[in-house]
């Protein structure tokens, strides 16, 4: 059996970390999905159409919000009560951080970043897992009875699957230890804007956008097209854009629908980061830009010519 | 404050890499090979170094590497981290587990102007991204630890630390002693000015042998990731400096399901 | 993605500022389907230019360098692409005084107009952030300036395709040459073949890796040039323009500092020499920045950082001015520190146009094209020519050590007579060891160890006591003996042995061997058997190539005879002018002759010791050569002179000559014989004969007439630069190379002076002197005339200071010096009527 850890917020389900049951699924058909927190009760369903069959629910008076520690104490419950082979996770960044937690309690090993996850029955598990953001692929062995490992994000496909989605409610036994790291407040909820990662359109500026006030044509294509944008690395050191936007290796790595990277070279740390997204199109003036070698569709051109062309014939299309 | 920040040494290199004969490790044997530290860590670096400057004590850098590291640790003292000290490895790679055993006695040694009131290091490493390691050391403290953090206030010993999810950021605060894991974005981290190069070479870097621990994450091999070399399909070019690939883009718009 | 055209007249491999010159001068020259291809992406593709500091300083020692830079400021300003912003080099040192003041006379002497020394106190008025209390004083240029040379490149490129002459595609890789019948055939790229007729490697430290492809030698190292970019700094915070005050190169820490926009640029060439070898430079995708920007090594900067906090402690002190960017900047250097020019001599139309720096780009660029279009360069480029390089230099280890030796020359002080300590003993004379048992000290002209003089001679110093015209300044009397002066004297009076195996010898050989040396040499060589003729060669616009001797020693068989420095590239001329019907060969000898000349009036007393054949005036005239029996050996003897007294060259095999030494040696005894080092071979022997010397007197620059060596009639027959030659003997010459004596050597704080050559001739009242082609006058070579007594110089001028008697002045380390023109011709102070030679 298998044991999965999924993420929601506030009983919004995290689409990624669902990833996870799809992975585990194609491993083992016994898979049991843990959820901590009372409003996880609302993901319950939509986890049963991924396959999900026994829903671990842990319920904890003062776990209200995401607690690190406390999911990863009702996940130790849990593991030495259904003793799973592997307790599996998407490598979001709340889904690695429980993951850690676990590990660092049984001093076991934790593979992150896996695209590929093959397990043992001698305690060794082999996995294949990304380094440098993807450009080098590891293979390696995880030498524990219980493997601990987190698939990368948008290494599995989330696939439809039915599962019986059954309720098995615990409360676990925290301490106050446990719950000393947890979410105390949010900021900044409900700024408009499409956020980068839930983005199904991401309207991203490189160097060529020339500075801060070339944005704002990105900023009208993006609201016509309901999308979020971003932007390369280079964008943010030079302060036209916050980093909160900044897609790539050490920003935020997406995976949407279309990409429209706009004055954008491509190097290696951006690719990184938006690689993996559905079809880029790339509007640049270099024809021979590294960019080129990963996008779907290109036009040679200067950005600054053709985004007030497109906003005017999207507008259009769209009445 | 005392604060501890652990860093690594990793190869820099336009993206393309090549692997040694035995697929094992990075070859780093070229001449242009340089070697640099992740964004995270400068970051993490640069937190310690205002925290010092806001409230006094010593900063001090933490590797698990090879000898040679300490042209980058020396990189940080030019910044204004006040030591350095290179847990030395043959230059083997050790294991998340590995390398916070290592960490963690350090962190525990702590400082010559004392105990450690916070660990600060990158929420992943630039090469094998374990996400663990500051998870680990916490653990071993016994110290409360917060991880992908973008922004970081001190007041009354209590960190005040700030993760950006989506559109928003969440607040967790903790108190003093704790383990912080960064990333870059968290503050704009200073260059080294001549002056800070040449304080660097005074300060000191103490060199501890290190010994390493049969890994449990065992790296077996190293592959090149298959690029998917595409050639883009033109729109658009050269005519009306590419807005004549305006249509076909609205088309594909229309295609994909965007508007 | 793209490709390539499937032919062309002409392949620039690389686009860089060369490249891009190149091509652009070869259309505007007429040139049309020019390719230019490179690896990496244009407009910047990643090599040297991609991140060269930019900026242009004029002056430089070798004169041809400074043209080539001249011209390149011309074209960078004709395209917008220069601002100028003046540019200081301090000094920290006395030492270093003493050279500013020798820059501001090369500059004088290369037409390079208003530097000046300037106080400390006028550095810190020019450069407001430099702490002036560091430095004693400084060079000031005002016409420094900064260029924009990836936009040159640019400019040049657009122009060319303008002009509907040239293409130029980025990401293309160069992986083949193909040569036919030593001809240049084909470029072999990864996006297809290009055949073509011509191809130009301008491909700056990747060029010896290109070269090689179609088994040329470009003999250069890439190496490191360290640079760090600090700022923001406050201080600038108010600059006005990008580029606002003048650069400042610290000449004495091998650094430089320059402000741009709010940063300060730091670059040194202090540091250790850093080399690479081609196969080190990353691809394009595999570089963390560019190719040629290796990661920065700060411990190799250490000393340099606190080198530049002292000079411009406001802006490098300053704790908040980060440093933004620091890498090792890799380029091009080369065993003599010279560019990489022209034609290989090894695969016809395969040009190179190599180890050129930006500041030399455009020019350089021009400077090849006309080379490729018209047959010559408006600037002489004998010390740049791809083809000066001998075997060894070619050596991997040979241009490593001389480039790691050089490396730190960049910045420093050198000697005009300095010698170059690494890879030394490579051509050893068969004489090495008698040489070196006689105390011999050794200079190196192209990898041979010649006597420059002797030891053992020294006791004639005491002998002809101030004869000997003895210096007490150090500077002066570096690299130089007054034994020197004192063979010269023991020759004129006795006689002197002189080794001269470094001469380049070859051989002309077959039926049409006469038609060849008749069109390559001005004077008749339709000869008796037995004739040695002295030649000049010249270059299609009548300017010298080169000067020779040419033996006839057969119908068929002519031995051409040339200085071992040029001896290289005359082997390449007179290879290029063979017959086309191949019914000339020519076959180098170099290796396998030695020569030894001796001279003096007891010259023949010591050859007729030795040998029975008749050597007397009658038996044996002047200018002419025949083989003789010495002892064992047969010895072909040739009766000139470059030293102005009787006596013969005597070539035999390699490995007879040391017997021919000792045979000599032995029989010189009783008539005075000493060894004669080439101090007087090459200078005073000759500078007292008012004989020329090839690439001091003698350039491509200067005719026959100017020279003052034209001979009465003209030969019939038709050779190389004969159309021009016949117009210059039609024209008044623009300048007349003089021999000038200098009246009174003593400098302002009375020690007397000895110029080395190089400097400026002036007017009598300090004036800069012009010809009317823009040639300034300035010392071809200077050196004792011991006897007569006098320091001898020799210059071109123009007629109306070519008089006789004409009192002028000669600047030298910033003192000015009466000199006056002793001779207008090519007659000799000593001997003028050469009753010496022949007696």
């Amino acid at each position: 059996m298998i044991l999965v850890i999924v993420d929601h917020d506030r009983g919004v389900l995290d689409p990624t970390s669902v990833q996870a049951i799809s992975g585990a699924l194609a491993l083992d058909s016994e898979v049991d999905v843990l959820v901590v927190g009372a409003a996880g009760r609302d993901v319950v369903g939509e986890l049963a159409s991924f396959g999900a069959n026994t829903v671990h629910l842990a319920v904890h008076d003062s776990v209200t919000d995401f607690t690190p520690v406390a999911s990863a104490r009702a996940a130790l419950e849990l593991i030495s009560r259904v003793s799973p082979a592997a307790v599996l996770v998407t490598g979001t960044p709340r889904g690695n951080e429980v993951l850690a937690h676990i590990a660092a309690i049984l001093d076991l090993p934790m593979a992150a970043e896996c695209l590929e996850i093959a397990l043992g029955n001698d305690g060794v598990h082999q996995v294949v897992r990304n380094r440098w953001g993807g450009n080098i692929m590891e293979t390696a062995r995880v030498h524990s009875t219980l493997l601990l490992a987190a698939f990368a994000p948008h290494a599995v496909r989330a696939e439809s699957a039915v599962g019986t989605g059954t309720i098995a409610e615990f409360t676990p036994a925290l301490s106050d230890a446990d719950l000393a790291v947890r979410i105390l407040d949010r900021v900044g909820e409900g700024a408009t804007g499409v956020g980068l990662t839930e983005a199904r359109v991401i309207v991203s500026g490189g160097r060529g956008v020339g500075g801060p006030e070339g944005f704002a044509i990105l900023e009208e294509l993006a609201s016509l097209l309901d999308a979020a944008i971003g932007c390369s690395r280079v964008v943010t050191s030079n302060g036209w854009r916050p980093h909160s936007e900044q897609v790539g290796q050490t920003g935020t790595k997406v995976a949407p629908d279309l990409y429209i990277a706009c004055g954008i070279s491509g190097a290696t740390q951006h690719i990184a980061g938006c690689r993996t997204s559905k079809t880029i199109i790339a509007i640049n003036t270099d024809k021979d830009a590294p960019i080129m070698g990963y996008a779907h569709y290109a036009v040679i051109g200067d950005l600054h010519t053709i985004l007030p062309e497109l906003v005017a014939a999207t507008r259009a299309a769209k009445e | 404050m005392n604060i501890a920040v652990c860093a690594k040494r990793v190869p820099l290199s336009g993206g393309r890499w090549e692997l040694t004969a035995d697929g094992t490790e990075i070859d780093t044997s070229g001449a242009s090979m340089g070697f640099t530290l992740s964004p995270h860590e400068e970051c993490a670096a640069e937190a310690a170094v205002q925290l010092v400057e806001e409230f006094g004590g010593s900063s001090t850098v933490i590797t698990v590497g090879v000898a040679d590291s300490e042209e980058q640790i020396r990189s940080l003292l030019a910044v204004g981290i006040d030591r350095g000290v290179i847990v030395e490895t043959d230059g083997g790679e050790w294991d998340p587990q590995g390398t916070s055993s290592a960490l963690i006695e350090q962190v525990r040694a702590g400082s010559p102007d004392g105990a450690y009131d916070l660990v600060l290091l990158g929420t992943e490493a630039a090469d094998t991204a374990d996400f663990q390691v500051g998870i680990r050391i916490a653990h071993a403290l016994g110290w409360p630890v917060v991880t992908n953090v973008k922004g970081l206030k001190i007041t009354d010993g209590v960190a005040r630390c700030e993760r950006a999810v989506g559109s928003y950021r969440e607040i967790y605060e903790v108190s003093l002693p704790a383990v912080i894991t960064v990333k870059d974005g968290l503050n704009i981290p200073r260059y080294p000015s001549v002056p800070g190069r040449i304080k660097a070479r005074k300060k000191s870097v103490d060199f501890i042998a290190g010994e390493r621990p049969a890994p449990r994450l065992e790296k077996v091999k190293l592959a090149l990731a298959v690029e998917e070399q595409r050639s883009a399909e033109i729109l658009g070019t050269g005519t009306g400096n590419g807005a004549d690939a305006v249509p076909a883009l609205v088309e594909l718009f229309r295609t994909i399901g965007v508007i | 993605m793209s490709s390539v055209p499937a032919t062309a007249k002409c392949v620039v491999i690389g686009a860089g500022i060369v490249g891009n010159s190149v091509a652009y001068h070869l259309a505007r020259l007429g040139w049309r389907d020019i390719v230019q291809i490179d690896k990496g992406p244009l407009p910047n593709p990643g090599g040297s230019t991609g991140h060269a500091s930019n900026f242009c300083f004029p002056t430089d020692h070798s004169k041809e360098m400074a043209q080539i830079t001249a011209e390149s400021i011309v074209q960078y300003r004709e395209m917008g692409t220069f601002t100028e912003c003046g540019g200081i080099e301090v000094a920290r040192t006395t030492e270093r005084m003493q050279e500013l003041a020798r820059r501001v006379s090369s500059a004088k002497s290369w037409g390079i107009d208003n530097t000046e020394i300037i106080s400390p106190a006028r550095c810190k008025e020019l450069v407001p952030f430099m702490d002036e209390s560091v430095i004693i004083g400084g060079f000031y240029t005002p016409s420094v300036g900064v260029v924009d040379s990836v936009r040159a490149g640019t400019i040049m490129r657009e122009r060319g395709q303008a002009m509907g002459a040239l293409t130029s595609i980025g990401n293309v890789e160069v992986t083949g040459i193909d040569v036919e019948g030593g001809t240049v055939k084909r470029v072999r790229t990864d996006k297809g073949d290009i055949d073509t007729e011509y191809v130009v490697i301008a491909c700056g430290c990747w060029s010896r890796r290109i070269g090689a492809m179609a088994g040329v030698s470009i003999p250069l190292t890439p190496a490191v040039h360290q640079m760090k970019d600090i700022g923001p700094a406050p201080f600038f915070a108010d600059a006005k323009g990008d580029i606002e005050w003048p650069i400042v190169r610290d000449m004495d820490t091998n650094m430089y500092e320059r402000q741009h926009g709010s940063g300060l640029e730091i670059g040194s060439y202090a540091h250790r020499p850093i080399l690479y070898s081609a196969e080190d430079l990353p691809s394009n995708a595999a570089a963390a920045l560019s190719p040629t920007e290796f990661p920065f090594t700060q411990e190799d900067f250490d000393l340099q950082d606190e080198q530049a906090l002292e000079l411009m402690p406001d802006i490098v002190g300053d704790e908040t001015v980060g440093e933004k960017y620091a890498i090792n900047g890799i380029l091009s250097l080369t065993p003599d520190g010279m560019p990489i020019m022209g034609e290989s001599p090894e695969v016809k139309k395969l040009w190179a146009a190599a180890a050129v720096w930006v500041k030399e780009g455009p020019g350089a660029g021009k400077c090849i094209a006309e080379w490729m279009v018209l047959g010559h360069s408006e600037i002489d480029l004998h010390t740049s020519d791809i083809s000066r390089f001998h075997d060894h230099q070619k050596t991997v280890e040979h241009v490593q050590a001389r480039a790691n030796e050089g490396f730190n020359k960049t910045y420093g002080i050198v000697h005009p007579g300095e010698q170059w300590a690494s890879n030394r003993n490579v051509r050893l004379s068969p004489y090495y060891s008698r040489e070196q048992a006689l105390g011999a000290v050794f200079y190196e002209t192209v990898g041979w160890e010649r006597p420059f003089w002797y030891e053992s001679n020294a006791a004639l110093v005491e002998k002809f006591g101030d004869a000997v015209m003895p210096r007490t300044s150090e500077w002066d009397s570096r690299w130089w003996s007054p034994i020197i002066n004192a063979e010269h004297l023991q020759m004129r009076e006795t006689a002197g042995l002189v080794d001269l195996t470094a001469f380049a010898i070859f051989d002309i050989v077959g039926p049409g061997a006469l038609d060849s040396v008749q069109r390559t040499a001005v004077r008749q060589m339709d000869v008796a058997i037995g004739k040695v003729v002295y030649t000049p060669v010249l270059a299609i616009n009548g300017g010298y190539k080169s000067d020779l001797t040419i033996m006839r020693l057969g119908k068929d068989h002519f031995r051409v005879v040339t200085g071992g420095a040029h001896g290289m590239s005359d082997l390449k001329w007179f290879s290029d002018h063979l017959s086309a019907d191949g019914t000339a060969q020519i076959v180098d000898l170099t290796s396998s002759m030695t020569t030894l000349g001796i001279w003096g009036p007891n010259a023949r007393k010591i050859i007729e010791a030795i040998t029975t054949d008749d050597m007397s005036h009658e038996g044996f005239g002047f200018s002419t050569c025949r083989v003789v029996e010495m002892g064992p050996l047969r010895v072909l003897a040739s009766r000139i002179s470059y030293v102005g007294d009787l006596g013969w060259e005597l070539y035999v095999p390699m490995e007879q000559g040391a017997r021919l030494w000792d045979m000599i040696a032995e029989a010189g005894v009783e008539h005075g014989l000493i060894p004669v080092g080439i101090g007087v071979y090459g200078t005073t022997g000759r500078l007292e004969k008012s004989y020329r010397a090839y690439g001091a007197e003698l350039e491509t620059e200067y005719n026959v007439l100017e020279a003052g060596m034209s001979t009465k009639k003209i030969k019939d027959a038709d050779f190389t630069g004969k159309a021009a030659h016949l117009k210059h003997r039609d024209e008044a010459p623009a300048t007349i190379l003089c021999t000038l004596t200098v009246d009174d050597h003593t400098s302002a704080n009375g020690e007397k002076r000895y110029m080395l050559g190089r400097e400026p001739v002036l007017t009598a009242d300090g004036g800069i002197i012009t010809d009317s082609h823009g040639r300034r006058s300035y010392v071809t070579s200077a050196g004792s005339a011991p006897s007569i007594g006098k320091h001898i110089l020799m210059t071109y001028l123009p007629p109306e200071y070519a008089v006789i008697g004409t009192k002028l002045l000669v600047e030298y380390l910033g003192e000015q010096y009466p000199c006056s023109v002793l001779l207008t011709t090519s007659e000799a102070a000593f001997d003028p009527t050469n009753e010496r030679i022949m007696s």
